[in-house]
This record gives C-alpha cells, structure tokens and sequence, in this order.
C-alpha cells in the first residue's frame, strides 16, 4: 500500500456513521477488512487518529480476534476447515496436502501473491465435511486429488 | 407499506395464502449453506426459468431454508405432491420442469425414496419420521427473504398477543409452564433469567442474541437465521416488551455471512412493516435490533465476553456475579439467549406453555435441535423431543456409520463436552442424563466416530482447540490447558508414562475448580471423559505403544509381507516418499526411515501383502 493514505468514499461515509456510536471499533475494522483483506497499519494509524482511540487498543483487539488478518493475504485466499467434523474426516490431511501443492503454510502466501492458506473452524456446512472455502466458494465432500483442479481454476481468475 | 396493525396483519396472512392457493404447485428449493454450495442457487434460476419460459404462471419457485438433510442435497421438493428430491443438479432443472410440472410426472430417479408410493409424504422417509419440527417449524417451508410468507404462519401473532394480551407477568408465566431451558449450553431456565431481569432497576435495559455458535462442528443456529430469521426477531422484541428494553443486538459469527445477509433483510422488512420501531403494531412499545459481528474468538459466545465484544473491547470474560440479567451491556440489565432459545418463544406464546411441557423429559421440555456430522450416514441438522435415545438419533435418523465400521463413540458438548460411549446409546438425551454419563448438551453439536477414529487424537484435537482459544486472562486455564495438551501429545508420540494419566486427571480437576470462566472449566472434558470410557485405548498407547485406530502416525508401522507380496510394483508408483524399493516381480521392502506413514501404499496393494501395525 503506499504511503499516502486515499481510503475510499465508502469506507469514510462507514466510519462517519459509526464515529459515535459506543463498541463502534470492531465494526470498522471488519469494514476496513472487507476493503483491504487485512487491517493496514496506515488505517490503524488513522482510525486511532479519527476514532480518537490509542493505536495500542486498536492492536488490541485486532491481534484478540482470529478473525482480523495483520498480513495481506493471497489474491485467493483458501481457508481449509479443520472443526470436528471436517478433521475427523481428513481436513488435515487436505491442509498438509495444500501445503505441499502451494509450498507455503498456514498464514503463508505464496511467491506470485495468488495464494495464501488459512485453516478455519467450522464454516457451518458440516454436513458437507470436509469443506474448503475459497473467495467464499464452499467446496464440500473434498478430496484431495481434486485439489490440484481447483487452484488451476483458480489461478486463471 | 404504511406500518401495520393487527388487522393488517391478519390481512396480508389471508393475502398470502391466497397467492399461495392460487398455485398449482409449489417448487422449495432449499437455499441452506450446504446445498448453495452445491449450486442450488443455479438449479432455482433454472427451475424459475423454465417454468416461465414453459408457461406455467400456477407454478410458483421459491427458495427456502436448510431443510436439514444436507448431505443429500441439494434438495428441492414439489408440493402439494410430496416429492422429495436428492442430490438435484443444475441440469436436473429442465427434466423436473418437462416432466412434473408440465406433464405431473415426478421424475423418480431424482426422488429420494425412489420407490415412492402414491399419497406418502416426504415426513415419511426414514431421516424426518422422529423428528418433531418446533424451532425448525419454518425452514424448509417458507421464502426466509419474504416477510409475508412468516407472517402467513402465524408469524408476530405471538408479539400480538404479548402486546395486547398478556402483561408481562403473564408472559413470564407461561416461560415457567413451558419449563423451557436456555439452548446455549448451559441449560438454565429462560424464564427466570426474562424474571431477573424484569425486576432489576436501569433505565436503559437490553435483549441480546447469543449467534456466536462457536462449537466447531455445529451449525443450527447458522441454519435457523438463515432458513427463519423472524422468529428470532419475534421473540427478541417480545423479551423486550416483557423486562422493558427497547434496544437488541443479534452477535453473529462473521463467518456466517448468508445468515447475516438473511437477517439484514429481515430487520428491513421488520421496519418497513413497523414490526421493530415506534410503536409497534400501534402500541407504545418501541423496540428495534442491531448486529454486530464476532470476528472469529471462541471465547466470544460466552455471555460476560460477549457483550465485552459488543462493547468494542476484546473479549475477556469477567466473573459473574454480577450476572448480565442485572449488569450486562454498558453495565444494564441484559437478557441474553442463544439463537434457538428465542426460535422457541413464539410457539410457546401462541400454543402455550403446556403444550411446550408435554415433550420432552422430567427436566428438560420440548425439542432439541442437533448438527449431527462425522461417520455417520445421513448427516444434517435434526430436531427431536427431549428424551430421544441416542440409538434412535445415530441409526434411526442418522441411518447408521457410514463407514459401514462399528460405532465407537458420540460427542456433544463440542470442546466444552465429553464423548458417550456405546454402553448409552439408550439412554434418553436430556440435560441431566448426559452431564451424569460425564458429557453435556451442549448447543447440539453431535459428532459421530467410529472404529477408525481414536480417542486420545480426539481429545488431542479439542485440547488444540481449547488452548487456542483460550483468551489467557486466567491461569488455570491458560497453564493447564498447555499442560494437559504437551502430555496428550507425549501420549500419541508413544512416549507416554503411566503416571501422565494422572498428572492429566489432576491438572483437570484444578481447571474445572480454578477456572474463571466455563471455556477453561470445561476444557478438560474431553480427556476426562474419554479416559473414562476408553481408559484402555490410552494405556495401549502408553504401554504398547500401539494406536488401534490408525490415527497416530508416530505409533505406525507399514511392512511388506514378502510371501504375499507379487512384485506388481503398485505400491512403489503410489508412495509419495519414495520409501519402497524392489526388483519386479520380487518381493518389495518399505525403508521405515523414509516412510511418511500416510498409507497410500496400504490402499493400493491389490494383494493384501501391506500390513500397518
Ligand atoms: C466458552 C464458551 C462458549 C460459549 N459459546 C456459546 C455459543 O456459541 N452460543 C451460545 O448461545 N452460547 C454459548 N455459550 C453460553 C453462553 O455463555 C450463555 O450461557 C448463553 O448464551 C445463554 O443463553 P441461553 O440461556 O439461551 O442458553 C458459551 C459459553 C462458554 C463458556
Ligand atoms: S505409508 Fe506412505 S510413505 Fe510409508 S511406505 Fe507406505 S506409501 Fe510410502
Ligand atoms: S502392491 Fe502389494 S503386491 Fe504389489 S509390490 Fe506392493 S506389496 Fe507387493
Ligand atoms: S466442521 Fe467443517 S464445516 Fe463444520
Ligand atoms: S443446506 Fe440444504 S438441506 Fe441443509
């Protein structure tokens, strides 16, 4: 990101109708996320300067929730669900499989920027165990060697 | 629309029912996370699509909620004919469109019950027969993205009635009658906390929706927000008129994005019919909902860290007392219930408390919805009186193992919960009967594991769980959960001691005693009670270094038969780690330095010659 800061018309119109209201931070910061795909430390700068808040509350609650994401992640982000139902039925071993195939871990990205992997609990589709999510495609009943076909898929998109 | 009044109301049910009458037929594609994800939105366009461009203006398609039987779906049934059909793909569309709706011909390959006679219904089959629909009552039924279809059925009667009909006092009486118990976990009776509430002094009181629904593995609160999210409304703004707030906020899981979607529609439809607003159905009671969204930290569905998190804070749970029904959001009264707490409430109201009282067990009233996943046949989300066994919910309704293995264990409760073993299958599910097998209701995650799944991995991966979630403000929890969680992993290394088992008892002890909030005093649950009834799976672990289901890699060994073995080479082509060696036609020899322990060359060989021990 450089370094002068140009958020858009509507990220400002959110912050200013949540400025006021009490428990606004995490809201913003999903706001700021869904924008960014992770929580930018010039925005943290100018959320603490705006909301009148010490940056250090700001980081806070960002390193607090799983959710919020300090590192930009892949153009795709593939998130490999490893709650009960999905490992029991070999999420992990999708997990280790992606690994392999992209030659990055859980929280890495890969060299060209395209992927990055993250394992997540539960995305609520349990009966379709086990489940990847990928730019919120659910993709259930994985196995692995489908894997290798879905990031070409993804790759060209 | 101009705000309405009872009547109005009474209006648009009969309106509705009258669109709904004059139609033929009536096509519910079920619009549920599970079948989206299988395309069931293209199948909806396509049935739409086609039932227009074939001219059928009696045909009406609309898309629903979860109608529970995910791992079939995507499901699309036809009423008023009761065809049930599975696993519909997006092409499957013009076929259904041709033949049923055209020409009355049910396309019966796509039918779950393919021998299908006439005049049974879909409640039939084997996977709906015990259920009793009660918090599920509209999904699968209704549009949940078009108010009228709620109101149709008897949707905000019940706020109706509250705000004309019963006072407060009344309402809160009828709770009691109903004996219905908090669905979030814990189990504690709605009616009392509505009561403290009531009677606590604030000028500014508050109804919260616990949707945080963080056990990994579970996903009815998911599906009732997204298959019937008024009734959550409903209930919410008549907990508001009954202890006097005016203000609620829904926290839901961000991960849940179509429920958040489906609810933000709904609070608009809400509004517009001035169902949430001033003055509600023309009454003087004022009350509107907000969500907020979790951001992915378990500890957030417990009720304290919650509305720390509502409040823009991290979420630390603080000790209670004070409980939330008398300090909670901004230090007001609060109520706070689970997403299926409140899908109860209207029912209640409009069928009464009796009614409620007469499902269910001594202690525990009414249904009781499940996710029920893992090796099981018919997984999906099932609801079923307090009282059902087990045995009935896992082979009755859930079909049996999938694996076609034996049935090893159950667990509910998620990471707070405990496994129950084969011995209770028969034991009727209810608050007190699982707490004394050593598990807990839980918020209904049920998770079913067979011979292949091991009991010390399991509890190896709900402590992972535990001590990854653990927000670290107490010390119990946060030092005794790494505790138990390094001896577990010794354990399944095979360099377990005896005495592990009970340093592992002992540090669980001091969690539950010690801990401030439920996440840590609950944490060990799940090695205490699969030590309980797998005692002998650790032990065999320990001693014989061996793991019986397979899971623990580090205590697997693979080998080569050589009389077996016919040198086909299969085995040497599939390992990825380039562990096998051998001359064709000869016997071949894993290198056990190299191997990986992943089993592709098990699978493969076509002569049983490969053995794991
Ligand atoms: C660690 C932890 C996690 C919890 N997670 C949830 C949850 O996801 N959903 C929920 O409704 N209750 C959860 N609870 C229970 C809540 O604290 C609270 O008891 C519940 O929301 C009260 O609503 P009820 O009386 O309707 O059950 C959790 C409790 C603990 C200790
Ligand atoms: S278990 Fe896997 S790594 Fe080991 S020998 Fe067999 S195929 Fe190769
Ligand atoms: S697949 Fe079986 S028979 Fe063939 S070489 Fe391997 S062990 Fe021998
Ligand atoms: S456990 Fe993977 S979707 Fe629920
Ligand atoms: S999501 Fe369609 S049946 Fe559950």
């Amino acid at each position: 990101m450089s370094s002068e800061l140009q958020l858009s018309k509507d990220l400002q119109d959110f912050i200013k109708t949540w400025k006021d209201k009490p428990g606004n931070l995490i809201m913003i910061l999903h706001r700021v996320q869904q924008e960014y795909k992770y929580v930018p430390r010039e925005v943290a700068l100018y959320l603490s300067k705006e909301l009148n808040v010490p940056l250090a509350k700001i980081y806070g609650v960002v390193t607090f929730y799983h959710f919020f994401k300090l590192k930009k992640p892949g153009r795709h982000n593939i998130q490999v669900c490893i709650g009960t139902a999905c490992y029991l039925k070999g999420g992990g071993d999708l997990l280790l499989e992606l690994e392999n195939l992209l030659g990055v871990g859980v929280g890495g990205v890969t060299g060209d920027g395209l992927f990055s992997i993250e394992g997540v609990r539960c995305v609520g589709c349990c009966g379709l165990a086990p489940v990847a999510v990928i730019d919120g495609e659910v993709f259930g009943k994985l196995k692995k060697d489908k894997l290798p076909e879905i990031i070409a898929k993804f790759k060209d998109k | 629309m101009a705000k309405a009044t009872v009547a109005d109301l009474q209006k648009i049910a009969q309106e509705q029912s009258g669109v709904k009458s004059a139609y033929q037929k009536v096509v519910l594609v079920c619009g549920g996370t599970g079948c989206e994800s299988s395309k069931s939105d293209l199948i909806y366009q396509n049935l739409r699509q086609g039932a227009q461009d074939a001219g059928l203006t009696n045909v009406q398609v609309i898309k629903t909620g979860c109608f529970g039987f995910c791992e079939k779906g995507p499901i699309v049934k036809v009423q008023p004919d009761e065809s049930f059909y599975v696993e519909v793909k997006p092409e499957d569309a013009a076929e259904i469109v041709a033949e049923h709706l055209v020409k009355g011909q049910e396309v019966a390959r796509l039918l779950y019950d393919k021998n299908k006679k006439p005049g049974t219904k879909a409640d039939d089959i084997d996977f709906y027969k015990k259920q009793v629909r009660v918090v599920l009552r509209n999904c699968g039924i209704i549009d949940p993205e078009n108010i009228h279809e709620y109101i149709a059925r008897d949707g905000y009667q019940a706020l109706a009635k509250v705000l004309f009909e019963l006072t407060p006092e009344q309402v809160i009486e009828e709770l009691k009658k109903s004996g219905l118990r908090g669905r979030g976990g814990a189990g504690f009776p709605t009616w009392r906390k509505w009561d403290f509430s009531k009677a606590a002094p604030g000028a500014q009181k508050y109804i919260v929706c616990n949707a945080d629904e963080g056990d990994p593995g579970a996903y009815m609160d998911r599906s009732t927000l997204e298959g019937d999210p008024h009734s959550v409304l409903e209930a919410m703004t008549i907990a508001g008129r009954t202890i006097g707030a005016n203000r609620g906020f829904i926290y839901i899981r961000a991960e849940y994005p179509l429920a958040i979607h489906r609810l933000e529609i709904a609070i608009k439809q809400s509004r517009e019919l001035g169902l949430l607003g001033k003055g509600i159905l023309g009454s003087n009671f004022d009350f509107d909902i907000e969500l907020r969204l979790g951001a992915g930290a378990f500890v957030c569905g417990e009720e304290t860290a919650l509305l720390a998190s509502i409040e823009g804070s991290r979420g630390m749970p603080k000790p209670r007392p004070p409980f939330p029904a008398v300090k909670g959001l901004w230090g007001q009264p609060t109520v706070i219930n689970n997403v299926e707490t409140y899908a109860n409430i209207a029912a209640i109201i409009l069928k009464g408390g009796e009614w409620f009282a007469g499902m269910g067990t001594a202690t525990s009233k009414g249904t009781k919805v499940f996710a029920l996943t893992g090796k099981v046949k018919n997984s999906g989300l099932i609801e079923v009186p307090m009282g059902t066994t087990l045995r009935e919910i896992i082979f009755d309704i859930g079909g049996g193992i999938s694996s076609g293995k034996k049935f090893k264990a159950a667990q509910s409760g998620g990471p707070s919960g405990g496994v129950i073993a084969e011995e209770f299958l028969d034991t009727p599910i209810d608050y007190e009967n699982l707490a004394k097998i050593g598990s807990i209701m839980g918020s209904g995650g049920l998770i079913v594991m067979d011979e292949d799944d091991c009991m010390v991995d399991v509890a190896k991966f709900y402590l992972e769980f535990t001590v990854d979630e653990s927000c670290g403000k107490c010390s119990p929890c946060r030092i005794g959960g790494k505790q138990i969680l390094g001896l577990l992993e010794k354990i399944t290394k095979g360099q377990g001691a005896l005495e592990d088992i009970e340093k592992i008892k002992k540090i669980g002890k001091a969690m539950q005693r010690a801990s401030l909030c439920a996440l840590g005093g609950t944490a060990a649950n799940p090695v205490i009670s699969t030590l309980k009834y797998f005692e002998q799976e650790y032990l065999e672990h320990i001693n014989a270094k061996k793991c019986r289901a397979g899971k623990c890699k580090d205590l697997l060994a693979f080998s080569i038969i050589a009389e077996k073995c016919k040198g086909c080479g299969l085995c040497l082509r599939k390992c990825p780690a380039g562990a096998i060696s051998g001359e064709k036609l000869k016997p071949h020899v894993i290198a056990e330095k190299k191997c990986i322990k992943c089993g592709a060359c098990l699978a493969s060989c076509k002569f049983g010659a490969i053995v794991r021990k």
